[in-house]
């Protein structure tokens, strides 16, 4: 019974939805049963913060390895947690949404957490560098052609690129390394993207049909 | 010297005067510059547009009525039309009450605040320099609901083969019939994977993404590691799914539970395998790339939703050695897992894969549903290569038929 209520709620929802983009009065049930979701995953929130402090908590009290990690995790947790919820250092008080401008629930959050997100993501400069490197080897017939449109790609993308052809008659411009980019970008890429596309839409209908059906449980918590 | 200085005393004087005769004798000059308005001609009333005509919007729950007019002639791009107003008259009353404007130059609008089943009629009135000018009334009109979408008639009829297909195929294995799907390299390499984790004893990450459970890619991810952590637990391997948002840590802990549970090994399982990290994109990264580093998996599972951050973990990983099987349905991220990663499930074998690894019939069955709505594409798109191509090389009124119907046979709406 644990297993055939969600299984059954399951199938009358999928259903439900997939008949509701053909019948204009229903149109608007997506938009609801998006909001009963976001309604379930806050009460989740409480779960996921409740498991981050119990782990945390754990390896410090256990003196784990790398435990001088999670007080930094902890304290982050709780100053973020109290500022935000009593709204310390808010001009407008306690009625004021804690992210007014000038609070210190904002100020935590423009300079500490945006400047290391944007640490991160500026580490992908590197990690570009060197996945680049070594999927553009020429160690067989594939790479080799992966490398060879890069290299005109990198080229049409900058004006040497054009300033290494130009001399080609306007009659011949196919072959400027500019034009030549973009041909690969808009003609082999673009059909390999495509085809990519449409594989991941039979994919998306294949599975939901599992799920709906109920033949695909395992994220249920079911093995067979 | 007193001579200089009675010099110098004058050329300041005379440059004083002139700078004061320039600038008393600006405004004259301005004033000269400036056309002046001619009373004589009469203030500029642009002429109404005309055929304001009122549609019920097709396919809609009632709610919205389409119109449109001809533009005031005197709408030709010049100076001297602002915008239009839009009026209305609901049934049962005597005015017009408007209800928005539009700029000049455009000729429709759509009023999305009808109730259906009640009558309504509108004019549309130019504004110009000096005043508007208010169109005749349009035609009365009624907006309606549709309980049928024929609009979406195509997607209804493909929908209908694929699915039919799929299903049909599900029976057909469920029979007994072998089927065949051909090998998915990275589906092959998951029990290599986890054996080599086991060899080296060293744990196995797995991410599923950064997404929550309304996205498939997700759940295709935890069907996965259903099956993955099937072996983790017959091997006895250390396992640790961080993930990003709480809904997918409870259920990625049911996943856990369960396959420890059919491997005979509740014991085993712990709640600690799944945790959650953050639901901050890069935080989530940061804590991953730091529990690659410390922990130095010898198998790095990356299959899901990703954005930015999928080169970051993929680099990461490779940094520390580890094999890596990626997965994503987003075109975007796949170069990246790709360069970075040994094995990457393209598309649709991510959402292939459950049923792939578990080698059910059933399961397998939707697969080669699946490989029908490909072959339908495929010969579809053939079709209309063939006959774009050969309609205009050759301009065969036929062949471009063909190829504009293929083309309409896939657009929504």
């Amino acid at each position: 019974m644990r297993r055939q209520i969600p299984l059954i709620i399951t199938f009358f929802i999928g259903t439900l939805l997939v008949v509701s983009v053909f019948i204009p009065p229903m149109e608007s049930l997506k938009e609801t049963f998006t909001l009963y979701f976001d309604i379930i995953a806050v009460f989740a929130f409480f779960l996921g913060g409740g498991n981050l402090l119990r782990v945390h908590l754990t390896k410090l009290s256990r003196r784990k390895q790398d435990w001088v990690y999670s007080i930094v995790t902890v304290v982050g947790f709780a100053v973020v947690l109290v500022i935000g919820l009593l709204k310390l250092g808010n001009p407008g008080g306690i009625t004021a949404s804690p992210t007014a401008e000038g609070s210190l629930f904002q100020t935590l959050f423009n300079s500490i957490l945006v400047p290391l997100g944007s640490t991160m993501y500026a580490l992908l400069a590197f990690f570009v560098a060197s996945a680049s490197y070594r999927a553009f080897r020429a160690k067989n017939r594939e790479a080799t052609i992966l490398l060879i449109a890069a290299f005109v790609i990198l080229l049409g993308r900058t004006p040497f690129g054009m300033m290494l052809t130009s001399w080609i008659p306007e009659s011949f411009s196919i072959l400027q390394i500019p034009s030549l980019a973009v041909w690969i970008m808009n003609s082999p890429n673009l059909a390999g993207q495509r085809a990519i596309m449409i594989g991941i839409g039979l994919g998306v209908v294949s599975m939901s049909i599992r799920i709906i059906l109920g033949i695909e449980r395992t994220y249920l918590g079911e093995e067979k | 010297m007193n001579q200089i200085i009675k010099r110098r005393v004058i050329t300041r004087l005379s440059s004083i005067v002139i700078i004061k005769i320039l600038f008393l004798s600006l405004p004259v000059v301005a004033e000269q510059l400036i056309p002046t308005i001619d009373d004589s001609v009469e203030a500029f009333i642009p002429a109404p547009p005309a055929e304001v005509i009122a549609t019920d919007a097709v396919y809609d729950q009632g709610g919205a009525v389409h119109l449109e007019w001809q533009l005031s002639p005197d709408d030709d791009g010049s100076a001297g039309v602002y915008n239009y107003q839009i009026c209305r008259q609901q049934e049962g009353t005597d005015e017009y009450i408007p209800i928005d404007s539009v700029l000049a130059g455009v000729s429709s609008y759509i009023d999305e605040t009808v109730e259906p089943g009640r009558s309504y009629q509108y004019i549309v009135a130019v504004n110009g320099d000096c005043g508007s000018a208010p169109s005749e009334a349009s035609n009365v009109v009624t907006p309606n609901i549709e309980w049928l979408n024929f609009g979406l008639s195509n997607l209804f009829v493909i929908g209908l083969i694929i699915c039919g297909s799929v299903i049909y195929f599900i029976a057909h294995a469920k029979r007994g019939k072998k089927l065949f799907i051909r090998r998915i390299a990275g589906l092959e390499a998951v029990d290599e994977a986890i054996g080599r984790a086991t060899e080296m004893g060293r744990p196995i990450l797995f991410v599923p993404g950064i997404l929550d459970m309304d996205d498939v890619q997700t759940i295709a991810a935890l069907t996965i590691l259903g099956r993955v952590s099937r072996v983790v637990a017959d091997y006895d391997t250390k396992i640790s799914v961080p993930v990003s948002r709480s809904l997918v840590m409870t259920a990625a802990r049911e996943t856990l539970k369960a396959s420890y549970m059919a491997a005979g090994r509740p014991d085993a399982y712990s709640d600690d395998m799944a945790s959650y990290i953050t639901d901050e994109q890069f935080g989530y990264v940061a804590a991953v790339d730091g529990k690659m580093v410390r922990e130095k998996p010898a198998t790095c599972f990356l299959l899901g939703a990703f954005f930015a951050e999928s080169l970051i973990l993929a680099e990461t990983g490779n940094s520390i050695g580890a094999i890596q099987i990626a997965g994503t349905a987003r075109p975007a991220q796949l170069p990246f897992f790709v360069a970075a990663c040994d094995f990457t499930l393209i598309g649709e074998e991510l959402f292939a894969a459950s049923a792939y690894l578990s080698g059910e019939p059933k399961q397998m069955g939707s697969l080669k549903g699946q490989d029908v709505g490909k072959g339908i594409a495929m010969i579809i798109i053939l079709l209309g290569v063939i006959a774009t191509t050969f309609g205009n090389a050759w301009n065969i009124s036929l062949l471009r038929r063909i190829a504009d119907f293929l083309r309409t046979l896939f657009e929504v709406g």
